[in-house]
């Protein structure tokens, strides 16, 4: 079954066209990630499939179910957003019920649920409290408890971890992972961050000026993106691009190769001075100025001792490098 | 504040000049209270002194209490208020929600069509409203009073509260509706919480205004049974003689219930000014 369809969507704000003709399907029990930069229409994808905004045309449907003229509430889904959104005049107990209690279950019910989400959640000590008494962390546990106590068929996340600090966020997205295997659950989680998006997803849509442009797992866009974007946006650092002539190839306008398949090689093609190195003590990231093109970025496994001005030669494999052609598009026999 | 970052001149400067505006904005408040409490006789000759054991006469306070229904004329502008605040503060936080909240054909022109009403002085339509109360028989009913000041203050209360309803984030809202909150709960429970502290700011600039004024009930309300506090002291005003006595005494009587309300609302409304500023 088809957890979530979407057909033909546009909309529009005034002449202002933020999503344009966009056609998606996730599977039940898929963890699909939205990821894009700033403005891209992510967010607002995600407001038209919770019905809190209307689509200009096209179609959604949730379990097969048209879902264009049913209220967020009776859409069968669960959001957490990026502010956590918790109701300030109710404890936390009083977030996680009020849902329930709009749906008419019965009490019973409703506390066995929530007694469960707080145990998964590790909540439970802090179910009397109000949210303006929880740290950041604690907060948006509440706001996922919340999710998870409404069974829904669909959760949404709205960049639910951008308001965390990192170590928090470390941890935050292991639960949201852990969570989605227990809950078997179908997740759509929209995020800006790249690592997110790959740490997390099962299936990555990336998204510029409100079109799709590529879908499929992570590692199957990091290795074969679609077009010259798309290579860009995921993984980091960025991968490096070039005129394609430079790096000898015949065909395209642009080559790109990633920073890990680029290599110190005293017999390289590519020479350059280096202007900054990163030890992060695992990887060392050396950001290089070749003498005739872009700066570049190297990654190389492990430590080693290079400093910025020095001299260096930059070697590579052609079989990963990719071509692009003018307009940006992946050129595949390029290889 | 730091110790480090005081000069102790300019914190006398400072509260010299507070303590300044102090003094000129309750001055006549004073003057008022003392002299209530004096005989006419030392009201003229020494209105600045305080009242001593010779000048010491509550025959003012004697004079309110005996002519007149007072404590009627009290309820009425207690009514007054209170309802036309009630309604300024409840169709004024609806209609800022609407303009906030929607996007509809419209919505700007509606925002700048209810905000005209603060540029225009409602006085200047007195004989039409007049002649409206006259056609639907309101002529000496509070609903006339509180009708018009109702409309007097929707102005102000939409134009201040739809800004602070901007405020309130979309994610809360958003998440009511998620949750199959209706929209006027989410109103209701949700952002109406949340902007108390602006309601309070147009509680107060409102209170003030219709508790003093004489214009409407003068023209609309002059019975003897509605009239307002105000009204109600005029009696002691006459066209030759004034018994300053019992004027001052009301006034100083009218003071205490505006007191009282401002109190209420004061602690949100210091919240309201200084909200952004703070934090």
């Amino acid at each position: 079954m088809t957890a979530l369809s979407l057909r033909g969507l546009n909309k529009s704000f005034g002449t202002v066209d933020v999503i344009k003709d966009v056609n998606l399907d996730v599977e039940q029990g898929e963890f699909t990630v939205f990821v894009g930069p700033s403005g891209c229409g992510k967010s607002t994808l995600l407001r038209l499939i919770a019905g809190l905004e209307d689509a200009t045309s096209g179609e959604v449907y949730i379990d097969d179910n048209l879902m264009n003229m049913t209220p967020p509430a009776k859409r069968g889904i669960a959001m957490v957003f990026q502010s956590y959104a918790l109701y300030p005049h109710l404890t936390v107990r009083g977030n996680m019920t009020l849902a329930l209690k709009q749906e008419g279950l019965a009490r019973k019910v409703i506390d066995e649920r929530v007694d469960e989400a707080a145990r998964m959640l590790d909540l439970a000590s802090y179910l009397d409290r109000r949210p303006a008494a929880l740290s950041g962390g604690q907060r948006q546990r509440v706001a996922i408890g919340r999710a998870v106590v409404r069974q829904p068929k669909l959760f949404l996340f709205d960049e639910p971890l951008s308001n965390l600090d990192a170590a928090l966020r470390m941890n935050t997205r292991l639960e949201i992972s852990t969570l989605h295997r227990s809950l078997q659950a179908t997740i759509i989680y929209v995020t800006h961050d790249q690592t997110e998006a790959m740490t997390l997803a099962d299936k990555i849509v990336v998204l510029r000026d409100g079109r799709v442009e590529q879908i499929g797992t992570p590692l199957e866009l990091y290795n074969h993106p679609a077009n010259q974007f798309v290579a860009g946006f995921l993984g980091s650092p960025a991968m490096n691009f070039f005129p394609a002539a430079q790096l000898g190839s015949e065909h395209g306008t642009i080559a790109g190769i990633r920073p890990e398949h680029l290599r110190v090689d005293p017999d390289g093609p590519l020479q350059g001075k280096v202007i900054h190195v990163e030890k992060l003590g695992g990887d060392t990231n050396i950001v290089v100025n070749l003498s005739d093109g872009p700066n570049i970025t190297v990654r190389l496994f492990g430590q080693h001792a290079h400093a910025a001005n020095d001299d260096i030669k930059i070697g590579f494999d052609r079989s990963h490098m990719l071509v692009f052609d003018a307009a940006g598009n992946t050129i595949t026999s390029a290889a | 504040m730091h110790k480090a970052r005081q000069n102790p001149l300019h914190v006398a400067a400072a509260h010299g000049a507070l303590i300044l505006y102090c003094v000129i904005a309750l001055f006549p408040v004073f003057v008022i209270i003392i002299n209530s409490f004096k005989d006419r006789r030392s009201i003229f000759r020494e209105p600045l002194s305080l009242p001593n054991a010779e000048s010491f006469s509550l025959i003012g306070y004697q004079t309110v209490l005996e002519q007149g229904d007072f404590f009627l004329y009290f309820q009425n502008s207690m009514i007054v208020t209170v309802a036309s605040l009630f309604f300024i503060l409840l169709f004024g936080a609806m209609a800022a929600f609407a303009l906030a909240e929607y996007r509809f054909p419209g919505n700007t022109i509606m925002g700048l069509y209810l905000a005209l009403g603060i540029m225009i002085p409602i006085r200047i339509g007195t004989v039409a409203i007049l002649e409206m109360m006259v056609a639907t028989g309101l002529v000496n009913t509070l609903w006339a009073l509180i009708l018009v000041y109702t409309a007097q203050g929707l102005p102000l209360a939409v134009f201040i509260l739809s800004e602070f309803m901007r405020q309130v984030s979309d994610d809360l809202k958003n998440a009511g509706r998620v949750d199959g909150l209706s929209e006027y709960r989410i109103f209701f429970s949700l952002v109406l919480p949340l902007v108390k502290p602006a309601m309070a700011t147009v509680a107060v600039f409102n209170m003030i205004p219709i508790w003093n004024d004489l214009w409407f009930p003068l023209i609309l309300a002059p019975s003897e049974a509605t009239k307002t506090l105000t009204l109600g002291s005029q009696v002691f005003i006459g066209q030759f003689v004034t018994d300053w006595n019992a004027v001052l005494s009301a006034l100083s009587l009218a003071i205490l219930p505006v007191m009282a309300l401002y109190v209420i609302f004061s602690r949100q409304l210091i919240r309201g000014i200084t909200s952004g500023a703070v934090k």
